[in-house]
């Protein structure tokens, strides 16, 4: 069973999406991705102030077994990217909602993020009950 | 429905996820399959290989159909328990295999091949069986452990009380009791292959386990392979490649030339007009990891990329290729719309848990 936290909003594509600060959220692989990625070697990151819309290929994370890329759930302009990553990737397997998040973005609707799934949704989608 | 080995309850209690590889239910790995491919490189590792095919051949024309049957020969072989690792070639010289050959006695061998190439094997070698008085007996009755890295032997030597297998130099085996213990592998290690009567298994596998030793996958087997520069049957060769591109030249004995066995006149004929095409090891000093089918583009021509990995060892991405025969000491890969450059390099990349020279670069 993988961890899901009730907080944070959902993709199809397995990213999650989570509110900091007012307009903006944190980005970054869920634990049933990073699961079935298995040990990830390197990250690509979008640069900060780099415009992303809705489905945009912004990153990609890629484990000894295959590169995935990571499709932006939101519209909006990034204000980070999580450079400690480039050093060890593992984090991404050991703290996927935590120390492994990806990308920071300021939201051009910060009400959007609402239509994304929710963790229970996401639960039903990846098949867990 | 897939097969399960004598293991497979042993695999689930471990946490492995299981996978289906060439028609068997295998662990692919039970957790992290860097951490497997490190603990048989610093300490110890085991793996279920069961659903390799194990064939006993005896009789008085054995060692005849050996010598007809495989490009290296099994002449050079001829004392008990002595190992010789082969291509089996079909008329044109193309693999249809690689196998090791054990000499057990007068008229007795037995032969280790691949789970993925299980039917071919056996209908190919029943049919070229015909002409010799000579019988083969598939010993489905036997599971297989590899127990590999620096800390592999002793453990083994103590569990099953047979310090005599110390002794064993590499490529060879012995007979203690019901195990057949062989210090063979497939991982760059010191180890040894044990084959055992599939009821007993899981009480050594267990045994083992006390002892430390970590249950590794078989994904974990193919990143320490790869690291070891073993070419993996059906992806780095077939039967569309000839042991000369496939950097196993070494394996094929061409003396005495009155040999006449299965690919020669064919690999006679790929020496007097030369080789084209050649296997060759590759390192990347940036990201982005080669995958199988990765064009592979040099002065000479283009190639490709047959298998390629992270490696944990080296902490960069390593690679087979097979390249034109005149390509030079860079190449670049086509990863994902960019070409970085690899740098070509002869494997071993990584041998008894040292990154070989000239490999790691800067």
């Amino acid at each position: 069973m993988s961890e899901i936290p009730s907080e944070l909003r959902y993709t199809e594509s397995h990213e999650w999406v989570g509110e900091v600060d007012d307009g903006i959220v944190k980005i970054g692989i869920t634990d049933h991705a990073q699961a079935q990625l298995g040990d990830l070697v390197f990250v690509e990151l979008p640069e900060a102030g780099d415009t992303l819309a809705t489905g945009d290929a912004c990153a990609v994370v890629e484990s000894v077994k295959a590169a995935s890329d990571v499709y932006s759930p939101v519209i909006g302009e990034v204000t980070e990217v999580n450079e400690d990553l480039a050093d060890s990737p593992e984090t991404l397997n050991n703290d996927p909602y935590g120390d492994g998040w990806l990308f920071a973005v300021r939201l051009d609707d910060p009400d959007s993020i609402k239509e994304l799934m929710d963790a229970d949704e996401y639960r039903d989608h990846i098949g867990e009950t | 429905m897939s097969r399960k080995t004598p293991l497979y309850d042993s695999h689930v209690a471990a946490g492995g996820r299981m996978v289906d590889f060439a028609g068997w239910q295998m662990p692919i790995n039970y957790g992290s399959q860097v951490e497997e491919h490190n603990r048989v490189r610093n300490s110890a590792g085991m793996f279920d290989v069961s659903h390799m095919t194990v064939v006993d051949i005896r009789g008085t024309g054995a060692r005849d159909f050996l010598r007809r049957l495989l490009a290296n020969d099994v002449a050079r072989i001829e004392q008990p328990g002595r190992a010789l690792y082969s291509c089996m070639l079909n008329e044109k010289g193309g693999i249809l295999d690689d196998l090791i050959t054990y000499f057990l006695a007068e008229d007795s061998y037995r032969t280790v091949v691949n789970a993925a190439t299980r039917e071919a094997d056996l209908d190919w070698m029943n049919r070229q069986a015909r002409e010799f008085d000579v019988e083969l007996t598939e010993r489905e009755d036997l599971a297989m452990i590899a127990v590999q890295g620096p800390r592999a032997r002793e453990v083994v030597a103590g569990i099953i009380d047979a310090p005599e297998t110390l002794s064993l130099k590499p490529f060879q085996a012995v007979v203690h009791g019901e195990y057949f213990v062989a210090r063979t592998g497939y991982t760059g290690e010191d180890g040894f292959e044990v084959l055992l009567p599939g009821g007993q298994a899981s009480l050594f596998w267990n045994q083992l386990l006390e002892a430390e030793i970590s249950p590794c996958g078989l994904a974990a087997r193919d990143t320490l392979r790869l690291e070891a520069g073993l070419n993996l049957y059906g992806q780095d060769m077939d039967t569309t490649t000839t042991p000369a591109e496939s950097n196993l030249g070494w394996t094929v004995a061409m003396e005495p030339d009155d040999r006449n066995f299965i690919g020669r006149e064919a690999l006679e004929a790929e020496k007097s007009g030369g080789v084209s095409r050649k296997l060759v090891g590759l390192v990347l000093d940036s990201r982005g990891i080669p995958r199988t089918g990765c064009k592979v583009v040099c002065e000479a021509g283009e190639g490709e990329v047959t298998s390629g990995t992270f490696s944990p060892t080296i902490g960069k991405p390593i690679a087979l290729a097979r390249v034109p025969a005149g390509c030079g000491e860079t190449v670049q890969v086509e990863i994902r719309k960019q070409r970085p450059d690899a740098r070509v390099v002869r494997p071993p990349f990584v041998r008894m848990g040292k990154i070989q020279p000239g490999i790691a670069g800067d």
